[in-house]
């Protein structure tokens, strides 16, 4: 999986995880992934909602040390 | 126009008021079909904020004048960026401080009634999850049954009402909400009773919580009386107070009786549960005053925002009190039960003693409706 962007939204709490995200996610080219990083444990179902509910595909999550990346690919 | 800070207080007394409010809920939508504020006369409209990040345009219209418009999200932060939204378009709009966080921690305490010479019940109603926690006070003396996590809440009100914090009890080990019980016990230096049958594995000292075991509070003697009623659990304990209420723990509530499975053990308790509301409670005077452990749906509160109701009333009303048949009465407590508590078996690990996470997670744990009882 090619990363094209990496959007640094730790220690940021909810909405502004997502509004960064959606604010990088104009920025790129459909099919382009933007990875997301987050300590927001909230981010995990409002990511994959907004993501679905954008049109976009949720590729992958991971957590590890209490930081939840996401891989999503632009519609 | 302007946004305006609401708090969990201000919004519990529109709920006990039954006022109207129109709630604006921007958590996604799983979060909402789960969980909400619910209100006699509260209006919703779910959309989550992040659908909103373009503009409220489509919104506004949807949004009524002639009532407050309060936008609920988890923890405030999406609340205020669409609230800032909506009054930049022309609205005043209210946002809930905090959000359903400290809606799940609210409190309201409310006064049930008198006791013998002086003495009174309060029943803590904590609205956003349906727990009722209880403080008898006595003569400068008192005694909490079932209190939540939220510690400060009891001690304060104990100050307040200038009482020393006697006795602490938990009529069970409960799945769906921690415990401050043993933590109250610690700072005030009052007994922390437990019934052993559900106290096997933890990890503290407390003491014994025996059926016919009583106490006195205050010098008139006000008498608390334990009665063993397993069925939610094993070691499940009613409390009967001044001859006048019956504390039921989660074996009775309002509208619902106790399920027997959150221990895992539905099968083996399904005929305690049974023995305990068709033949122990019915051995009770009819006009004891039931006081649960738990409410499911605001219908459940009286018009003080009490959870209270004669036994005798139950007998007669409760659907869970009124099935003849054994076979029937065990088929509608093991099977077709609602979703667990969030979280429950963590939950119980908390109230064992055997894992103490931060006051995050312990908020994490709790999100969600208590889910203890079955209709």
């Amino acid at each position: 999986m090619e990363v094209t962007q990496i959007l640094d939204a730790k220690g940021l709490a909810c909405p502004m995880p997502i509004v960064k995200t959606k604010k990088a996610m104009d920025t790129l080219e459909p099919g382009q992934v933007l990875e997301v990083q987050v300590t927001d444990k909230g981010a995990i179902a409002d990511l994959t909602a907004w993501s679905a509910a954008a049109g976009h595909t949720l590729l992958d999550h991971k957590e590890e040390q209490n930081v939840l990346t996401f891989y999503i690919k632009k519609a | 126009m302007t946004i305006i800070k609401m708090t969990a207080a201000q919004v519990a007394r529109k709920l006990i008021e039954k006022q109207p409010l129109f709630i604006l809920d921007v958590r996604n939508t799983d979060a909402y079909d789960d969980w909400k504020i619910e209100g006699h006369n509260f209006e919703y409209l779910n959309i989550p904020y992040f659908d909103l990040l373009d503009g409220v345009e489509e919104i506004i219209p949807k949004l009524p004048t002639d009532k407050d418009v309060l936008v609920v999200c988890a923890k405030e932060g999406s609340s205020v960026m669409v609230a800032e939204m909506v009054a930049e378009a022309g609205r005043d709009v209210f946002y809930l401080e905090g959000g359903m966080k400290s809606w799940s921690s609210y409190l309201e305490p409310i006064k049930v009634g008198d006791l013998t010479d002086g003495g009174e019940m309060y029943q803590f109603v904590r609205l956003g999850k349906g727990c009722l926690s209880y403080m008898v006070i006595s003569e400068g003396e008192a005694a909490i049954i079932d209190a939540v996590r939220f510690t400060e809440v009891f001690t304060n009100f104990a100050k307040e009402k200038n009482v020393e914090i006697k006795h602490v009890f938990d009529t069970h080990l409960h799945a769906d909400h921690i415990s401050g019980g043993r933590h109250i016990a610690e700072a005030t230096g009052a007994t922390y009773y437990l019934p052993p049958k559900d106290a096997e594995e933890v990890v503290f000292d407390y003491t014994p919580l025996e059926d016919g075991l009583t106490v006195k509070v205050g010098a008139s003697q006000i008498e608390v009386g334990a009665l063993y009623s397993p069925g939610h659990t094993i070691g499940s304990t009613s409390f009967i107070v001044d001859s006048k209420y019956l504390l039921t723990g989660d074996i009775l509530f309002i509208d619902s009786i106790g399920r027997p499975d959150l221990a895992g053990l539905a099968e083996d308790w399904v005929g305690d549960l049974r023995e305990t509301l068709y033949r122990r409670y019915r051995e009770l005077v009819e006009d004891l005053i039931v006081l649960p452990a738990h409410f499911m749906i605001i219908e459940e509160l009286n018009e003080d925002g009490t959870v209270a109701k004669r036994l005798g009333d139950l007998f007669a009303e409760n659907h869970g009190l009124n099935i003849e048949s054994e076979e029937e009465f065990r088929h509608t407590v093991t099977d077709n039960l609602p979703p667990q508590p969030n979280a429950y078996q963590q939950i119980r690990q908390v109230n064992m003693g055997k894992i103490t996470p931060d006051n995050e997670e312990q908020t994490e744990m709790e999100i969600g409706p208590n889910r203890c009882a079955v209709r």
